[in-house]
């Protein structure tokens, strides 16, 4: 299968800084991508260029199988945005908004109002619809935001950090309605400094620093990257580490580390058990006993070694 | 073609709806005029006079209606950076549309906001004492010559409010369109001043539509000695003409290269 957008060696410049330096990504019709990286690795950028806002210095960019500068005209008809702020007109009502951008897709009249009563009601906005948008909370604008984009129901939808600056309901509710997007076949390009929101939503994640995918995978695999699991032993005492770290080393057959009053080996999630029996069996007390898989915050601390990133 | 009007259209009609939303936000822009004719038709206009003889408030309201027109520049700009600054201008450019129409609906929002001002001012102006006393034609051509500046400063305005993003360039135009406004025949004849200072007032694009509104509606103090006031209606024609030509080229050019 074609994928619905394809970047090859994409360069942006900025002045002396290259906000894109040979961003490579495509993403298969159907799927979600994350784009994950910290401020300034040029997520943004990339969605600008994507969606026809910005022109690139360099590389190839094909969206919904159009070039997105020689064909940036089709490009626009497939696709939906939706920028880091609600682009939505605060003084008219969120139904207003909704017809005036359906207009201006070419809907119909009569069409434009359909859909615009159609998504109020899928967004749960259909009682505030007739509202100003400057009374909407900030969840229910990116809702608003969000059913804009589909107005014309976008083959290949950007979301450029939908959920930064909300609070965990209303990002929980953007999650919800992405996902619903997604499973209607929606193609959908995501970017996000949060790597829980990646982890969800994603089904692969491209790692972004410097202008350029670093790494690449499903959420599994790149946690795979780090290596398995991990059974980890908390003592209280620190007399008790000792034969602690001497148990897990036996148990495990792998070279435990230390850290503090924490000690831990690589082992499946089989050998937990056996680690189990082996404690009571010795009568060695401990604070706690913990199966680890390795977190994204892990990956991506791992990939980009700084501690420059976000949370 | 056919898209680039009616994209234009919906986006008039956008305005449109803002107003009914806000009507007092034309209030705001009718009530520093009506509030300036007030003070001078009766604070300072006992002290005026009018070269020539007449009512100073009849040589008055052409400069009032002209000044009026002139300050929609910041208003211009503000409708520009406040879509820009909200990400509107951006969802407007990843849409379908046609690109032109995003220039094309502001101009006529602008301008049926010119309308309603103008309109809201010749009451205020027959309140005062003010009439037009040439024929409907010549009346007529007067209210098109104000809208015909008005509409070159829109496009100077949405070329400024493109050109940046920095609110305090709003402030900066609202403070310049002080000196403009005053340094012209708008409240005083170029007569009564130095005579350097009556040449470059006279210059002063907005004069020459203010001299051109007197002398179509008959108003006292449009005779002017020197050539550019004497040919004052061929000029206000000619400088909107030159405006649009210089704003037009920049603010389409401008509007493509946005992202670049």
């Amino acid at each position: 299968m074609t994928p619905q957008i394809h970047a090859e060696g994409l360069r942006k410049r900025y002045g002396d800084a290259y906000a894109l330096d040979g961003f490579d990504l495509s993403v298969p019709a159907g799927t979600l991508c994350g784009l994950l990286g910290p401020n300034g690795a040029g997520k943004t950028t990339a969605v600008r260029v994507l969606s026809t806002l910005s022109r690139h210095d360099g590389g190839v960019a094909r969206v919904a199988g159009f070039d997105v500068v020689t064909e940036s005209a089709k490009v626009r008809s497939s696709i939906g945005l939706v920028g880091q702020q609600a682009a939505v007109d605060e003084l008219l009502s969120g139904r207003q908004n909704l017809v005036l951008f359906g207009r201006l897709h070419h809907l119909g009249r009569r069409e434009a109002a359909r859909r615009a009563d159609d998504l109020l009601e899928r967004f749960g906005l259909a009682e505030t619809g007739p509202k100003p948008v400057s009374a909407y909370s900030g969840g229910m604008r990116r809702r608003l935001d969000l059913a804009a984009s589909l107005l014309a129901t976008p083959r290949v939808l950007f979301l450029d950090e939908p959920t930064t600056g909300l609070d965990p309901r209303s990002r929980i509710e953007v999650w919800r309605a992405v996902r619903s997007l997604v499973a209607d076949g929606a193609t959908v390009l995501l970017t996000t400094q949060y790597l829980e929101e990646a982890d969800q939503l994603a089904d692969r994640i491209s790692l972004v620093e410097h202008g350029r995918v670093i790494a690449e995978g499903t959420p599994a695999q790149l946690k795979g990257s780090l290596g398995a699991t991990r059974i980890e032993l908390a003592v209280t005492d620190p007399d008790a580490l000792g034969s602690a770290t001497a148990l897990l080393a036996r148990v495990t057959g792998a070279e435990p580390v230390t850290e503090e009053l924490r000690v831990s080996a690589p082992a499946a999630a089989s050998v937990l058990t056996d680690v189990v029996r082996e404690l009571a069996a010795a009568e060695l007390t401990v604070a706690d006993v913990a199966l680890r898989h390795p977190t994204l915050d892990e990956v991506f601390l791992q990939l980009t070694g700084k501690a420059e990133v976000a949370r | 073609m056919r898209w680039a009007l009616e994209d234009g259209w919906t986006l008039t009609q956008r305005y449109l709806a803002q107003l009914a939303r806000r009507p007092a936000r034309l209030a705001t822009v009718v009530a520093f005029p009506i509030l300036m004719v007030l003070i001078f038709a009766y604070l300072l206009g006992g002290g005026m006079s009018v070269p020539g003889g007449g009512s100073y408030r009849e040589f008055l309201m052409p400069g009032m209606f002209a000044m009026t027109m002139a300050f929609g520049l910041s208003g211009t700009m503000i409708a520009v950076l406040d879509d820009a600054a909200k990400g509107v201008t951006d969802r407007f450019r990843s849409l379908p549309m046609a690109p032109s129409a995003v220039l094309t609906g502001r101009v006529a929002a602008d301008l049926v906001n010119a309308v309603l001002a103008l309109a809201v001012l010749l009451g205020c102006g027959f309140a005062v004492g003010w009439r037009p006393h040439g024929s409907l034609g010549e009346t007529l051509a007067a209210l098109g010559l104000l809208l015909l500046l008005r509409t070159a400063l829109v496009f100077a305005g949405i070329y400024l409010g493109l050109l940046t993003s920095d609110p305090a360039m709003v402030t900066l135009a609202q403070t310049l369109e002080f000196p403009f406004g005053f340094l012209s025949s708008a409240f005083v004849a170029t007569s009564t001043m130095p005579a350097w200072l009556g040449t470059v007032a006279e210059w002063n694009p907005l004069s020459s539509t203010v001299t051109a509104a007197r002398v179509l509606f008959g108003n006292p103090g449009a005779a002017g000695q020197s050539w550019v006031s004497a040919h004052a209606v061929v000029m206000a024609v000619v400088w909107p003409l030159v405006l649009l030509a210089v704003f037009v080229p920049l603010s389409v050019r401008r509007y493509r290269r946005l992202g670049n």
